[in-house]
């Protein structure tokens, strides 16, 4: 059977720009393949499947050489729309891949443009709809869909002529946890049922990794690993340590081999040589509540005294036609605390930080802040308003970012990680520290390297004194940076207590390696720590 | 904004429940009497209501309403024709001298009204015809058009989203204030604009890969047939052009506003805002199709 994509020595570069974005690369995806591509920021992974789909240089120009060849179109002759019958194409934002105003008409468009007759136009939709759990909203408007809706529908618009291979760029990186590992688990199962090749780019891989067939890793637009998902994560161990999903790095640290490729795979290892704790009854999934305050973080923190970094009182958001987004919030933050905000998507973290900034008022209760306080939103591009990097904040402020040597840029060019530090140099100006900073959903997009230097400041600036908050999904960012986690439901706090507590024992708010390790008291929440409690297991378990 | 309900006004093909409510349009349009239009109002209202799209129709009239006001008043004092004057203010620059008629009030009351009834029938049409099945209706003639009104449309309420996630990103700075500035206010604008352009660079590559570009034409198949909603929204949208047509010619809804108010009265008025209502709950007598 021919192969759905082929790279012979493709090079390209971006019009006005010196360096090549990717180098020779030559691979191949065979049909029915689920492939992965890996790599970290800037190495390429946009423009690999950009040049997969056509976009590249149809759409963005350049200047490319070598050969690729989608569906048996090369794409040296056949731009995008030709491609389209051969190969969907996802990409990161939602938002800006839908184009008509019904799911229905939505999924019908690329096949009205292909020319489909009436029936086959029918028929289509029905098929992307049935396939991607999407029929009960055919008939809805496209702008009251959610994010995941979305993508959703942009997966069946992209597979609606029952492509070859779909390509997707990052499709979870706009989505919350569940919606990203439904979109996932919904990419494994049109692989399995309808043969359908994937090749998906994704910075999480510890959510797709188990689904893997092979993954591809670029390093500076090469192809530096092409690989199963066991073997390259044994190769990341050795060149790449950021490209480790939490499992593997618990078991490198650990010294077990081979890497793990989900928590399924990893129980099983631990089980069979004996290291899991199973016979221990499972920890409560929720740590405790707010009735429980005086056991908790909450107590723990009053009563180290002095002046709270932020204090909430009866905290009420409710609007005019429709429910209450918070109720009845109470907390309070130390200087110098730092303090998850978890819960699902609509639960209320963005609207509580914009509360605690003083960016929305609330219909009851109050806010009492120490100082200033400093708040980055969600996306960081929305607070760059000039053309150099220099102009967008005080000189100490950008220095202190890191970003001296990219003063004379425009903050556009900047990466995603690049520009949220400085749009946080931008919000924590310069003079007097802010007495909290808070930030809502900093890692989405982000990779290992990125996260660990956002970990890092924030260490920096609660050592200096302000109290850090951040409403994340990011159970891993989580349990790095935070050591007291409130977890919110429908405005409410549910939980609030010790990340050590709220972090494990459950499934959702929980990182990897507290998963694979679920039952050990006390908890586990990283690799690290992880992997120094197993290799202690199995030094005293070799002891004669 | 259009949303798929149960009810004929939806069931019908778009190209017919446009016609219908553009007959609605047309006909507040083209008569000025006040029975008529107060027929047409009952009219949509009773459709829109019946259609499930009263709350539509109620926030459209909210926000006519201030115009059909301001209209009233303006016409009172500019219009100097009428001969019942029941108002002197004498002599107010700019105007000069200004006596409100009692013409001038009634007649801007009624274009007031016009207003308010026209913008109800438009938001019957918005709210009951699937703006994509128009766009593919008019594709075949000039599809790049259509689909740019489309995205237009459908990329308003995602840009306005950006702008007030930008609003806040200003209301987040330390130096808040020195956005208020004139070069502050440049440096939000240059960047709204910045941020719309990036939209229209990302929706620009999603036509591309649906395949907008290479964009054939459908072979012609069989005709879709025809519903009974079909059938009743075009009868009925046939059937009010016609009453329009018929009291146009025979004047039995004639007004005169100046130089004294002159309304045709009498039996056939009543009889044409009567067969107005009816004609358009025609696609809402209940006829034949069955229960859930």
């Amino acid at each position: 059977m021919s192969r759905v994509l082929e790279f012979d020595a493709f090079s390209y570069t971006y019009p006005g720009v010196a360096e090549p974005s990717l180098r020779e690369v030559t691979l191949s995806v065979e049909p029915g393949e689920f492939v992965v591509v890996a790599g970290l920021s800037a190495s390429g992974k946009s423009t690999f499947l950009r040049a997969a789909c056509g976009l590249v240089p149809h759409f963005h120009g350049g200047s490319a050489s070598g050969r690729v060849v989608t569906g048996g179109l090369d794409t040296r002759h056949h731009g995008p729309g030709d491609l389209a019958a051969v190969c969907g194409t996802l990409l990161q934002d939602p938002e800006t891949q839908i184009v008509m105003g019904t799911v229905r008409s939505e999924l019908a468009f690329p096949l009205e443009n292909r020319g489909a007759s009436r029936a086959a136009v029918a028929r289509g939709v029905e098929e992307a709809a049935l396939a991607l759990g999407i029929a009960r909203l055919l008939d809805r408007p496209t702008h009251e869909l959610s994010g995941g809706e979305l993508q959703r529908v942009a997966l069946g618009a992209a597979l609606a002529g029952r492509p070859k291979l779909v390509v997707l760029d990052e499709p979870t990186s706009q989505l919350d946890p569940v919606a990203g590992d439904e979109l996932v688990w919904l990419l494994r199962r049109l692989n399995e049922e309808q043969g359908t090749a994937v090749l998906l780019a994704e910075h999480r891989l510890e959510r797709c990794m188990a689904h893997a067939d092979r993954v591809i890793v670029l390093e500076d637009g090469r192809v530096a690993c092409d690989a199963p998902p066991r073997e390259m994560l044994g190769w990341a161990a050795e060149r790449m340590p950021a490209l480790q999903t939490p499992a593997a790095r618990l078991f490198a640290r650990a010294g077990l081999r081979p890497a793990p490729t989900g928590v399924k795979e990893a129980r099983a290892t631990l089980r069979a040589h004996g290291l899991l704790r199973e016979d221990q009854p499972q920890r409560a999934a929720v740590a405790p509540g707010p009735a429980d305050r005086r056991r908790t973080g909450w107590r723990r923190s009053r009563d180290r005294g002095g002046p709270a970094a932020l204090r909430v009182r009866g905290l009420w958001h409710e609007l005019s036609d429709g429910p209450g987004i918070l109720r009845g919030i109470d907390l309070e933050v130390r200087p110098g605390e730092r303090l998850a905000v978890m819960g699902r998507n609509g639960a209320g973290k963005s609207t509580l930080l914009r509360h605690l900034a003083g960016v929305q008022e609330p219909t009851r209760g109050s806010v009492e802040a120490a100082g200033r306080v400093a708040l980055l939103l969600q996306n960081p591009g929305d607070y760059l308003l000039h053309e150099r990097v220099a102009d967008e904040a005080p000189v100490e402020a950008i220095e202190a970012a890191g970003l001296a040597a990219l003063a004379g840029r425009h903050p556009r060019d900047l990466s995603g990680g690049e520009r949220q530090r400085l749009a946080l140099a931008i919000v924590l100006g310069e003079g007097t520290a802010p007495a909290a900073v808070l930030l809502d959903e900093p890692t989405r997009g982000m990779d290992r390297a990125a996260k660990g230097d956002l970990i890092e400041r924030m260490g920096e600036l609660s050592a200096s004194g302000a109290a850090v908050l951040v409403a994340t999904h990011d159970a891993e960012f989580a349990a790095a940076l935070a050591d007291r986690v409130v977890l919110l439901a429908d405005g409410r706090v549910i939980a609030d207590a010790p990340a050590a507590e709220v972090l494990s024992g459950g499934w959702h708010f929980a990182t990897e390696t507290a998963r694979v390790l679920a039952g050990e008291d006390p908890p586990v929440l990283g690799p690290q720590e992880g992997g120094d409690l197993l290799r202690d297991r199995m030094s005293f378990e070799v002891t004669p | 904004m259009y949303r798929h309900r149960a009810s004929p006004l939806h069931a019908a093909r778009a190209g017919v429940t446009a016609l219908y409510g553009l007959a609605l349009v047309g006909l507040a349009l083209g008569f000025t009497h006040p029975v008529v239009l107060a027929a047409i109002a009952v009219a949509v209202l009773a459709a829109g209501w019946r259609a499930g799209v009263g709350s539509d129709l109620v926030r459209a009239a909210r926000f006519s309403l201030f115009l059909a006001v301001t209209i009233t008043l303006v016409n009172a004092i500019v219009v100097r024709d009428g001969l019942t004057v029941v108002w002197r203010f004498g002599e107010i620059p700019p105007f000069g001298q200004v006596d409100i008629t009692l013409e001038a009030l009634v007649y801007g009351a009624l274009l007031g009204m016009r207003v308010v009834v026209i913008v109800l029938a438009f938001a019957l049409l918005t709210a009951c015809v699937d703006p994509d099945a128009i766009l593919r209706a008019f594709g075949r003639r000039s599809f790049r058009s259509a689909l740019t009104a489309t995205l237009a449309t459908r990329m308003v309420p995602v840009l306005a989203r950006d702008a007030q996630r930008m609003d806040q990103a200003m209301r987040c700075r330390p130096n808040a204030e020195d956005m208020s500035t004139t070069r502050g206010r440049v440096a939000v604008v240059r960047a709204v604009a910045s941020g719309a352009l990036d939209r229209a660079v990302d929706v620009a590559a999603t036509l591309e890969l649906r395949g907008y570009a290479t964009r054939r034409s459908a072979p012609s198949g069989p005709r879709e047939p025809w519903s009974r909603h079909d059938v009743g929204v075009l009868a009925a949208g046939l059937a009010l052009i016609a009453l329009g047509v018929a009291a146009a010619i025979t004047g039995v809804a004639a007004f005169d506003a100046y130089p004294r108010l002159h309304a045709e009265g009498g039996l056939g008025v009543i009889v044409l805002a009567v067969l107005i209502v009816a004609a358009a709950l025609v696609p809402f007598w209940n006829r034949r199709g069955v229960e859930r």
